[in-house]
């Protein structure tokens, strides 16, 4: 746990760089969007594989459910789906700026409690699953829901589907906050800072010490009354919510819905929300954050400057991370600096004698 | 006084292997209770039985009056039955405290599960660990204590959840003889002054003649012998058990 | 119900299952192998299998017929193994067996790049020039190459157990598996033992991998496809269950086929996720009646 100072003066940083950042950098709006999305990636990620230990590469589906939902009732809201999806989308139909803005929240509001109910269902089934038998499990479930979207012909099957553009006027695009790219930087901005202040509260409850008992000894926390499976679920569904909503601003910002590459990317964002935490450093608050921030600035790196090989960069960099950094940054941090945590190496303590007294 | 647990022939078998046979006790309320036996007597398994670790085969267990053999691992745990491990298993990322203030018994309801954990907890907590003599250490990670330390934090957290009966699984194995006496002091300060029934599984034997009003056997699966401890020591079969157990 | 009006449709579906299970089988052997004796999820063993395709592709590609490719597939994949073992896999064998998957992982996703780059993204096969041959006036037909892969796939796995049983590093290897700690003290060198076992499995992948080549078809990113079937059948077989692998792998095989026939063939990769899905709810639920889970 950072100290009070530290994460307040973190907390200030975040919000002054989520803020001037499209200011200094309009040219890179959209990875700074994508940007804010991997620190939710993460983050949730957290709840699962790093507070609980329970690692999971299914999370994705939340994404691309949230991502195909949110679009859908967008389209739906104003036009028919089907027709939609079969006369190429925007190219024939367009949204009104009140059509858009009505079906825009409603479309994040379903893509947000859809998922969580599915991961409510969900995870009463696979929950109770354990180590890599959890992991494998939502990798093929992550993979099979790419698959599955792939046949779904009203979202557009392997095609994918077309997102509704920001409305013009007069020609214009809507003059909204200086335009779509900067409502949906904004959007994303404010889903990662209700995420993080979110899983802030969460992780001070007892419910977040509970999933750390779970991933210390689960054995142990049943056999001291702990009812683990609703802890677990519960957890998920709060993932879930936060992922879909994540999806559903993506898909906005991308424009058009692929089943495997954009939506349940699980090969790509699937894996990458795992190695962002990692590499900041699983079960802290601020581990997913950094992670996610680092791994951003290697990606586009690697994308720009090793095109053709920045898969064989970005593999090579997974097994640097995940042989010589497991406890990633913060772990590393931690090592270096314990004061920052409020963690005093007390040797006293370790050399300390069991004393019972007897007259007690 | 009445019985707070009744074990009526619970047998329990892993395949071929009969670990539990026909297996009954009793144990009063408010008593301490020793049970012991060669290794590979089917003790472990009967308390595994007893607490739901594992489903029994035949039988029936009835702990205040009600079945546990229907009920799973943390519904018996609520009830008030609590038991410790032989190979300790403590949250070892955690601290002590925090070892501790997560045993508190409080509810799971939906409603209470995202509370925060009270600050009179630390004070409880810290109570506790003095008591078993953890107070220096309880800032450390529960991880980093020896076996002999994590057994007395298991004990700890144990009592921090306020059984009604606590079955503790060779509580003294592995802690330096010096300090077994504090824990046999502690064992019957914790029945007598908070009234916890205890069910406790020993090889030390000066432990148990010391420590139990009331002994059970066990070899071979089955039930040996039962009486008090000077009974016990004498009989023949036990001996023989111990002995012919090579 | 269509299966049962067309008992033609079901035998070739059988017969074209049993024959691709048993490739199936093989990489299921080598992943069991190194599950078995380092406990690490080898991640990258489908990307092994289409590597050691594409060196019998890159065989074929010389004028060659591909059949001589086999030995060079296992070769090159076995000496591949061994490095990537020396140079990578030895550093997270002792750790989180999570921390395996994700190196493996990364292993298998450079192999995949680099695969795409040397040989193309288009899809490939290497022909062998075997014929076909044809039953009940045309019914059935059943291509000679995929019973040529059936035999070899067996008699690979059967030279593998062999070897297993009878030489001496198969013992050490089977030593260690049991008990590592203990096989050190008796003078085992672990290390060595590792780094062949996984050099072995390998060079099962690449020989699988030669077979798909000639029977099936190639594609530098259908690795993972194979890695998840080598993993359900090891998780249906169990670790130590030799026959019970190659049963499970034939009996997937043959689902695969039925379920190309009755849904398409395009649902082949989401029937086989499914299936794992469904496999390991319906594992752990069945556990859970007696309290246990997966380990």
């Amino acid at each position: 746990m950072l100290s009070d100072k530290k994460e307040l003066s973190g907390i200030t940083l975040i919000i002054l760089f989520g803020v001037l950042s499209p200011i200094l950098f309009p040219n890179y709006r959209i990875q700074l969007s994508e940007l804010w999305i991997f620190m939710v990636f993460a983050s949730t990620w957290n709840i699962q594989g790093g507070k609980m230990g329970y690692n999971s590469f299914g999370n994705i589906i939340f994404f691309g459910l949230g991502m195909y939902l949110c679009a859908s009732t967008q389209i739906a809201y104003a036009f028919d789906l089907a027709e939609w999806t079969a006369a190429g989308g925007v190219k024939t139909f367009v949204h009104t700026a009140s059509q858009y803005f009505i079906g825009l929240p409603l479309g994040l509001i379903i893509a947000g409690l859809v998922p969580a109910l599915i991961a409510g269902f969900l995870g009463s089934l696979i929950l109770g699953l354990r180590g890599h038998y959890f992991a494998i499990c939502t990798l093929g479930i992550g993979i099979a829901a790419g698959e599955f979207a792939t046949s779904v012909s009203i979202w557009g099957g392997g095609q994918g589907m077309t997102v509704p553009v920001w409305p013009k006027v007069d020609g214009q695009d809507l003059d909204f906050l200086g335009g779509g790219m900067n409502f949906f930087y904004t959007l994303s901005f404010l889903l990662f800072v209700s995420t993080f202040f979110t899983l802030r509260w969460l992780f001070s409850t007892r419910f977040g010490l509970i999933l750390t008992a779970i991933r210390d000894n689960e054995d142990k926390a049943e056999a001291m009354g702990i009812p683990t499976m609703r802890y677990k679920v519960t957890g998920w569904v709060f993932s879930a919510f936060f992922m879909g909503i994540a999806g559903g601003i993506y898909g906005n910002i991308n424009g058009y819905i692929e089943p495997t590459e954009v939506a349940f990317a699980g090969a790509t964002f699937g894996v990458y929300m795992v190695l962002m935490t990692i590499l900041g450093g699983k079960g802290t608050l601020w581990g997913p954050i950094i992670g996610a921030l680092v791994f951003q600035v290697f990606k586009e790196f690697f994308w720009t400057f090793f095109l053709g090989w920045q898969l064989v960069a970005l593999g090579f960099l997974i097994i640097v991370i995940v042989v010589f950094f497991p406890e990633g940054i913060m772990g590393w941090l931690r090592q270096k600096k314990p004061a920052w945590f409020g963690e005093v190496v007390d040797s006293k303590a370790r050399l300390a004698q069991v004393k019972i007294n007897t007259n007690d | 006084m009445t019985n707070i647990l009744e074990v009526n022939n619970v047998s329990k078998f892993f395949g071929g292997v009969k670990a539990n046979e026909d297996i009954s006790l009793n144990i009063k309320q408010g008593s301490i209770v020793g049970l012991i036996g060669p290794n590979g007597s089917g003790k472990t398994t009967l308390f595994n039985s007893i607490v739901g670790t594992h489903p029994i085969d035949k039988g029936s267990i009835k702990f205040e009056g009600q079945e546990l053999s229907t009920m799973l691992v943390d519904k018996i745990a609520t009830l008030g039955l609590l038991r410790t491990f032989q190979q300790t298993k403590i949250y070892g990322q955690m601290s002590c405290m925090m070892n501790m203030k997560i045993s508190k018994k409080v509810s799971n309801d939906y409603s209470r599960i995202f509370d925060k954990l009270p600050k009179e907890l630390d004070e409880e907590a810290e109570q506790i660990l003095s008591f078993v003599g953890l107070y220096e250490k309880r800032n450390l990670r529960a991880g980093e204590l020896s076996f002999g330390q994590q057994k007395l934090l298991e004990l700890a957290m144990a009592l921090m959840n306020k059984p009604k009966m606590l079955m503790l699984d060779e509580p003294t194995a592995g802690i330096n003889p010096t300090l077994i006496n504090g824990i046999i002091d502690r064992l019957i300060k914790i029945n007598d002054k908070y009234k916890i029934t205890l069910f406790v599984i020993e090889h030390n034997m000066r432990v148990v003649m010391n420590l139990a009003q009331h002994i059970f056997c066990m070899a071979h699966g089955k039930m040996l012998a039962n009486g008090k401890p000077a009974e016990i020591k004498n009989d023949k079969r036990v001996i023989d058990a111990y002995l012919g157990a090579h | 119900m269509i299966l049962l009006q067309a008992p033609f449709l079901n035998l070739q579906a059988l017969l074209d299952g049993v024959m691709v299970g048993s490739i199936f089988a093989l990489v299921a052997y080598g992943m069991a192998l190194v599950w078995g004796v380092m406990n690490i999820i080898n991640v990258a063993q489908g990307e092994y299998v289409i590597l050691g395709g594409y060196i019998t592709f890159g065989i074929y590609k010389l004028g060659v017929s591909p059949i001589y490719g086999m030995p060079f597939s296992f070769l090159f994949l076995f000496i591949l193994g061994y490095i990537l073992y020396r140079l990578i896999v030895f550093r997270v064998v002792d750790k989180d067996m999570f921390i395996s998957i994700l190196a493996t992982f990364g292993i298998s996703i450079m192999i995949q790049q680099f695969m795409n780059m040397f040989f193309g993204s288009q899809v490939e096969t290497a022909l062998t020039g075997l014929g076909t041959i044809f039953f009940f006036d045309g019914n059935i037909t059943i291509a000679l190459v995929k019973v040529f892969s059936f035999v070899i796939s067996i008699l690979g796995a059967i030279a593998v157990i062999y070897f297993m049983r009878v030489s001496k590093l198969g013992r050490a290897i089977r030593a260690t598996a049991q008990n590592p700690r203990a096989a050190r003290i008796l003078g085992v060198d672990t290390e060595k033992v590792y780094a062949y076992t996984y050099a072995i499995n390998a060079g099962l992948c690449g020989l699988a991998g030669s077979l798909v080549a000639m029977t099936y078809t190639l594609h530098p990113y259908i690795g993972l496809p194979y890695t998840v079937r080598s993993f359900m059948i090891v998780i249906i077989a169990g670790l130590g269950n030799i026959p019970g692998v190659l049963v499970s792998g034939l009996g997937l095989g043959a689902i695969e086929e039925f379920s190309a026939y009755l849904i398409g063939s395009e649902f082949r990769i989401g029937v086989i996720f499914s299936l794992l899905v469904i496999i390991l709810v319906y594992r752990s639920k069945k556990l859970a009646k007696k309290r246990e889970y997966l380990k």
